[in-house]
């Protein structure tokens, strides 16, 4: 399967099979009005399987998110046809505004006007909790 | 600014400088009278509670301070619908510094967000209780003579438990400390304070008999299994009388053990223990408001 050439914009790649949908909501990717293709399960020597998202046009991305989503993501910047960046999101020490706490007793199932925020417990794991409450993300 | 929320915020150090400081207030309180002159305590409890605001309360009035505040969410504009966060921004506008008890967990965390005040932490929901456990540390220390080298016994509602993961949190950074969690299936320690224990590496073991487990304790911290806390009464019902100590309980007991228990209890410690002197239940109540007295100070730098 082959998808245009990007000419600037991002190739968002390594994406866990199956999750590229999820971070093209996170990152609010149905707003835009420039090229955007998803591919999903394309053939990986990595891992397997995987999603790509291309996007032919400048957008600010959100590294907190793709960083949250798989620390094995990479993002090609792409200028005028050629890959003149190659960036590896890190896990985020905090994440906000992405994720919501599932606990009914943690004060944001009350107040909704609150950001829903959750901090970095155990890097090894990827585990993260709700900054309010401590239940940990799902 | 500072605030207390959680009793991981403080290290070690500072613990060991509160009860230091606890127990120079209760060797001589005379000395501490006038501390906070002319500052005022907003106590803002949105749940009952007779020990901990009380004792708050009494705290300050005996650093010389004053208090305000309200004792049930219907007394405050919570009831017309105001956030935490606001009611927060207001009473941080009269008060130096603020008590709060809440049902929702994280609910003093955004209020020290907002207040611009040092905000502490009096229960939130089955999360947090941080100055319960000065108070236990400091009845521990005292009867104990130390916090390292324990064998503590945590038993009743492990689960929904507030004081017992505060407890479980900072004793688990001293020294040689060894946990004997009892309790019954449904109410064992949560997902995230058995994190934090392995984390540590801590010693804990689990087990469903408060017999087979009295004989190693040299704390024993009984918890009551709260209503408030099930979302159904037929659970509460079946749990609730799961653990109650007797006298013929604490016959295979050390001689030395120190009966601790964060109190109301209902009746999961019978009044005829009351009278053994390995219970210090009622002492905690009044090491409790000198520790409060050491937090206050510390956190007005008064």
């Amino acid at each position: 399967m082959r998808i245009g050439t990007i000419i600037d914009g991002v190739v968002i790649d390594h994406i866990p099979a199956g999750r590229g949908m999820e971070l093209y909501g996170y990152l609010g990717l149905d707003a835009l009005t420039c090229e955007v293709a998803l591919i999903k399960n394309a053939p990986s020597k990595k891992l397997g399987r995987k999603d790509i998202i291309k996007v032919n046009g400048a957008i600010e991305l959100n590294y907190d998110i793709l960083g949250y989503i798989d620390p094995r993501i990479t993002v090609d910047i792409i200028s005028s046809g050629a890959c003149v960046r190659k960036l590896h999101p890190t896990l985020p020490e905090t994440i906000t505004g992405v994720i919501r706490c599932r606990n009914p007793r943690c004060i944001t199932s009350t107040e909704p006007g609150l950001p829903q925020a959750f901090r970095l417990a155990d890097r090894e794991k990827g585990v993260y909790r709700c900054i309010y409450c401590d239940t940990k993300a799902k | 600014m500072r605030s207390l929320i959680d009793i991981q915020e403080l290290a070690p150090g500072e613990i060991d400088a509160l009860i230091a400081s606890a127990e120079d207030i209760i060797a001589d309180p005379a000395k501490y009278s006038q501390r906070c002159r002319g500052k005022r305590l907003a106590t803002l409890f949105y749940e009952p509670s007779t020990r901990t605001r009380l004792s708050f309360e009494a705290a300050m009035l005996d650093l010389g301070g004053s208090v305000i505040g309200f004792s049930e969410a219907a007394s405050s504009s919570a009831s017309k619908g105001e956030s935490v966060a606001d009611t927060a921004r207001t009473v941080g506008c009269l008060a130096d510094i603020i008590a709060m008890r809440h049902p929702k967990e994280g609910a003093p965390l955004v209020a020290a967000m907002n207040a611009g005040v040092p905000v502490i932490n009096a229960g939130d929901g089955g999360h947090n209780h941080p100055t319960q456990t000065l108070a236990d540390l400091l009845t521990i220390k005292r009867e104990k003579g130390r916090l390292s080298g324990l064998t503590v016994g945590c038993c009743g509602d492990l689960k929904f438990g507030r004081t017992v993961h505060s407890l479980l949190a900072a004793m688990s950074r001293y020294e040689d400390v060894r946990f004997v969690l009892i309790s019954p299936e449904e109410l064992r320690i949560p997902e995230s304070v058995r994190s934090m224990l392995d984390a540590r590496n801590a010693s804990y073991r689990e087990t469903d008999s408060l017999e087979e487990a009295m004989p190693g304790l040299d704390v024993l911290y009984m918890t009551r299994v709260q209503r408030e806390r099930f979302i159904s009464d037929a659970d509460y019902a079946r749990l609730k009388d799961t653990y109650i100590l007797t006298p013929e309980k604490l016959e295979s007991a050390k001689k030395d053990l120190a009966v601790l228990h964060p109190l109301p209890r209902v009746n999961e410690i019978s009044p005829a223990v009351d009278a053994d002197p390995r219970a210090c239940y009622f002492k905690q109540v009044r090491n409790g408001k000198f520790v409060r007295m050491a937090l206050i100070l510390k956190l007005l730098e008064a």
